[in-house]
């Protein structure tokens, strides 16, 4: 299983054509105490780019944004009761969507932890 | 003695009571700042070439407030009040006596801003979850929010909210014919842009497969009392949705619209002791089901915990709104109505669920004895249903019987060509029903004993309780809401205890005498659309004020339609893109919007159906011209508007403003300069004069009406000739152009406060009061900066009328965040500047002209004593984390309680600023954000729960 990062601040790790998907440690210390996350339903399909979801803090709302074309096979149900999970363990229990990749290739666009690292240095 | 004749104008009101500094103070003021002259300071702020040349005059000085009156009760008289029953959305009603002294004509009330701040905010955040809970019971539904500008606009955002949540991919909206004529037009009027398509038809005649949504009125206009439940179950089979818009006094006796199973309810709640007021201000509802809160607009009132555990009120789920979102807000909507809403809901507390029943029976046992007594007459009475509108067919008869009401003090309304409407209300006296009869040619005595009939059948009536929590349920001794009317006001600062130094929203003064005509009947008890001859003085009194805020603006003409800052960007827009579409460019959609705009801005762009694209600010946060001539290119096909602000969102008069109009005017878009700021430029600098083509003007900002909390507001457009036959009309005056508000002049009741300003200041008044808003701001700007940087000057080191203070730094050096010191400024005794905008993480303060110096230095050496405490946790004397700033505001709860923190009571307790005995004590600790948004509660708790909430 390897772990890539978008430049959006979202974090994919992948097995075989199967990923989790997530936002940063990063990008959840920034939004602040998470109070809501609205989640697309499993079966939806999107593209890289397409807004997927909105993570909203008491002060900011946040898109997030697909980092690879996919389906969506499950979204993460325990956010919606507890969304506070997403500043707990936003690498962690707080994942967003277990997805189908359609296209692996696209994931030479993302990050490793060190290009993330320094992306946010 | 010698008798020496004195120097001292006694009645001049502009330098004796608005303006804050004296002569005396100035001249320290600008010692201060480091200039000899009140004029030289403005010389060096203003740029030159942006100028007026001539000054501001009206043909003599400014009115002492006795000929004010004088004047103003003149024109008043020239309104004739009758007994208007036209119904319409619009009713007689009773303002319950404490409530119209201690509340309507109460600063303590009126001169409260918007609740952001929570902690100095509890009493009216409890009036209004009172007004969220009368709501929500009465529509059956689960979930309300504070209140919309009128029942139309809501109506219409109703519309707009279910587009987006309907599961159904129709776009088509179906609008029940029964509807007000003004809900009618204003839903046509939002839905153009959007490209929704709107049905306007009989519910009967309804395709719910080919509408994602449909509302009906309830009961309709013309008295119609329907069941919309088989209507709505075949909405939602096609996964459309049903709004219901309802009068909430009929919701009294009939089944609501929760139990019919709609999905959204709109209202007007003016019938809860609101008068007419020509047309407004009223506070209009929208309830709905809880999946569906997300997607409401307006501000929401929600229950949380302060940092000891305890119920504290809040405004929720803010990610909705405008400043969060910007163009992806679900709305424009910023300005509700929060002290009508606040007046509405103490009428439910006043009267309680048996009260508020009675009332309704009463109206009801009226109605049905003025059509039986028509029907004796020979007339035929529709409907057969009603719960206090009838419509009778009167044939060729029309024009005799409406005369005929006249003569005897009555206005009916005309329905068609044939027809006559009449609605009664809780003011109608059996002389009022006696008269009716006589203009329809009767002459019988109303006997209340002797008719006791109903013509609501049992299936319309609700079975639900409302208005059951405890709150509604006071002694209904004149005591106890006198009292409990008090002491939610004594929770709360505003201006009437301290400053409110809100950068961006001119917290001035609302002088009493401004106030005063707002309730004579002469003004408030005119019902919107009266023959015009009865309204002959609000004509000449919108007549006048309009000519001198062209005079101001460099404007053509007025549109006081608007009934909010946000509201008139909008109105602004649409009368910017109908003048494209006039001109065949209709095809123009794109908008420049610089990054520091107000979030309203690209919100109301959107509401257009224009493409916002920002632009850039540089590093002394002025527009990019670069990046701004880029765009203007690039898009020069599309161009549409730009919108800017002036002086800047950063309190700085930019040079390059006309540039940027030219280059906007060069590649054919037109000029929107948000008037936000006028308060800086009245007597100095005309928008109009500088390349603008249209602009608002916040009268709830500059022109002194009171911002009640969170509304009333008042955004009337100003626009250059080529735009006038753009702007927004009225069905009732025949206009081809659509209206944006329910009632042709917006909020016409609080114009007298605006017209009343202008009269007493003059045109040297104004200006002199633009000169001291800047002195006052770079007097601020002067002391403070010892202590913080001040973010944005001008070329010459100047600031406008406000200025940011900097606090960033002590984020990282001391851990102290911007919230800290606005909750530290609290037991300072202040309201905190506006935070984290335009610039996240600093403070904006805009003191006004209105401020005295000895005010603006007891909140230097607030601001001042903070960053001492500041730099105490930097040199490692205070604990970083146990200190007065993080543990602000402090409470009597903190100082009887066990003390056991490392500074004393008395600091905690008794920083600079804090007036001794007459500190203000914040009512709960630090309020928790977070938990009020993950458990969400936004109707009034049981009482069990505040107990629990401890824990």
């Amino acid at each position: 299983m390897t772990t890539y990062y978008s430049e959006e601040h979202e974090w994919i790790t992948v097995d075989g054509d199967t990923a989790t998907v997530g936002i940063t440690a990063h990008a959840a210390e920034q939004l602040g105490e998470i109070v809501y996350v609205e989640q697309k339903d499993g079966g939806d399909t999107f593209e890289k780019g397409d807004e997927i979801g909105v993570v909203e803090s008491v002060k900011a709302a946040s898109e997030i944004y697909a980092p690879v074309d996919g389906e969506i096979v499950a979204a993460n149900e325990a956010l919606a009761d507890n969304p506070a999970k997403l500043n707990e363990s936003p690498e962690g229990d707080g994942w967003l969507y277990k997805i189908k990749l359609s296209d692996t290739s696209q994931l030479n666009d993302l990050m490793d932890l060190d290009g993330y690292k320094s992306f946010i240095a | 003695m010698p008798f020496e004749i004195t120097t001292y104008q006694a009645y001049d009101f502009a330098n004796r009571r608005h303006i804050g500094p004296s002569p005396a103070e100035m001249e320290e003021m600008l010692k201060v700042v480091g200039f000899d002259s009140l004029d030289d300071l403005i010389d060096a702020t203003v740029p030159p070439s942006i100028r007026q040349k001539d000054p501001l005059d009206w043909g003599g000085p400014g009115l002492s407030e006795r000929d004010a009156l004088f004047h103003m009760r003149e024109v008043a008289e020239k309104n004739k009040v009758l007994t208007s029953l036209i119904g319409q959305g619009y009713y007689g009603t009773t303002t319950p006596a404490p409530i119209l002294r201690n509340i309507l004509e109460n600063p303590a009330w009126y001169t409260a801003y918007t609740p952001y701040q929570p902690e100095i905010s509890q009493g009216r955040l409890e009036a209004l979850l009172n007004f969220q809970t009368m709501v929500s019971d009465l529509t059956g539904l689960d979930i309300a929010n504070a209140s919309l500008l009128d029942e139309s606009t809501a109506a219409a955002e109703a519309m707009t909210m279910a587009k987006r949540s309907a599961k159904s991919k129709a776009n088509a909206f179906f609008v029940d014919e029964n509807c007000h004529p003004q809900n009618i037009a204003v839903i046509q009027t939002r839905a153009e842009p959007l490209g929704i398509e709107v049905i306007v038809g009989n519910p009967d005649d309804l395709d719910p497969a080919a509408v994602f949504g449909a509302i009906f009125q309830y009961p309709g206009t013309y008295g119609h009392v329907r069941d919309f439940t088989g209507l709505i179950e075949k909405l939602h089979e096609n996964k459309a949705l049903a709004i219901i818009a309802a009068d909430p006094l009929a919701l009294a006796l009939l089944k609501s619209p929760g139990e019919m199973g709609a999905d959204i309810a709109v209202g007007s709640t003016q019938r809860f002791g609101v008068p007419m007021g020509f047309g407004g201000p009223h506070a209009a509802y929208m309830a709905c089901k809880d999946a569906f809160k997300r997607s409401m607009p307006g501000r929401i009132i929600g229950v949380s915990v302060d940092s000891r555990g305890k119920k504290a009120y809040r405004l929720a789920l803010q990610t909705r709104e405008q400043h969060i979102r910007r163009e992806k807000a679900n709305s424009n909507v910023c300005t509700a109505q929060a002290l009508l809403a606040v007046i509405a809901s103490m009428y439910a507390v006043y009267h309680g669920p048996d009260g508020v029943k009675a009332i309704a029976q009463s109206v009801h046992r009226k109605t049905s004895r003025m059509a039986k007594g028509l029907e004796s007459l020979g007339f035929e009475v529709q409907p057969e249903v009603f719960f206090d509108t009838i419509t009778v067919e009167v044939g060729a008869l029309q024009g005799v019987i409406l005369n005929a009401g006249v003569a005897n003090g009555i206005n009916l309304r005309k329905v068609g060509e044939t027809r006559v409407g009449i609605s009664l209300d809780e003011q109608t006296r059996p002389e009022t029903i006696e008269a009716v009869w006589r203009a329809f040619g009767g002459n019988m005595k109303d006997d209340s004993e002797a008719n006791r009939e109903y013509r609501l059948p049992q299936h319309a009536l609700r079975e639900s309780e409302y208005l059951t929590h405890p709150i509604f349920h006071l002694n209904r001794a004149e005591a106890e809401i006198t009292r409990y009317m008090r002491r939610l006001a004594d929770r709360d600062l505003a201006l009437d205890r301290a400053m409110i130094p809100l950068g961006s929203c001119t917290m001035k003064l609302n002088a009493t005498i401004e106030m005063i005509p707002v309730t004579w009947p002469e003004f408030s008890n005119l019902h919107p659309f009266v023959p015009e001859d009865q309204a002959a003085g609000y004509y000449e009194m919108i007549a006048d004020l309009n000519d001198k805020l062209c005079q101001i603006t460099g404007y053509d003409a007025i549109s006081q339609q608007p009934n909010s800052g946000a509201q008139g960007e909008y109105a602004g827009l649409l009368t910017i893109r109908n003048y494209h579409k006039a001109r065949g460019e209709g095809h123009r959609n794109i908008c420049l919007i610089p990054t520091s705009a107000h979030g309203t801005n690209p919100a109301s762009a959107q509401m257009v159906g224009y493409k916002v694209v920002p632009v850039k600010s540089d590093d002394h946060g002025n527009i990019d011209i670069a990046d701004f001539r880029e765009k203007a290119e690039k898009y020069s096909d599309d161009l549409a508007a730009c919108m800017i602000t002036y002086p800047s969102t950063h309190g700085v008069f930019e040079e390059t403003v006309q540039e940027v109009c030219q280059i906007t005017h060069d590649h054919g878009g037109q000029v929107y300069i948000d008037g936000a700021n006028m308060n800086a430029m009245v007597g100095l600098v005309q928008p109009g004069k500088i390349g603008g083509d249209v602009s608002h003007l916040n009268l709830h900002k500059t022109f002194c009406i009171p911002h009640g909390g969170g509304g009333p507001g008042m955004g009337p457009i100003g626009v250059k000739a080529h735009l006038e036959p753009y702007l927004p009309g009225h069905p009732e005056y025949g206009s081809s152009v659509g209206p944006v508000s329910a009632a042709p002049f917006g909020s016409p009741s609080i114009l007298p406060v605006s017209w009343a300003y202008v009269l007493l200041m003059g045109g040297n008044g104004l200006t002199q009061a633009t000169k001291v808003a800047i002195l006052n701001a770079n007097y601020i700007a002067a002391r403070l900066k010892q202590g913080y940087d001040i973010l944005y000057t001008s070329e010459t080191g100047r600031v406008a009328h406000e200025c940011i203070l900097d606090t960033r730094p002590l984020a990282d050096s001391a851990g102290v965040s911007v919230d800290d010191i606005a909750k530290r400024l609290i037991d300072n005794g202040f309201h905190a500047p506006t935070m984290s905008w335009p610039v996240a993480g600093t403070l904006m303060v805009e003191p006004t002209e209105s401020e005295p110096k000895a005010e603006l230095d007891r909140f230097c050496d607030a601001m001042l004593s903070i960053r001492a405490e500041a730099q105490d946790i930097i040199d490692g004397k205070m604990d970083a984390e146990n200190n007065p700033l993080k543990n602000a505001p402090h409470t009597v709860a903190d100082l009887v309680g066990e003390w056991n923190r490392p500074y004393s009571r008395e600091q905690a307790c008794y920083p600079a600023g804090s007036l001794d005995v007459d500190k203000y004590w914040s009512p709960v600790n630090r309020v928790d954000n977070a938990y009020g948004d993950r458990n969400l509660v936004c109707t009034c708790p049981p009482m069990s729960d505040y107990a629990e909430a401890a824990e």
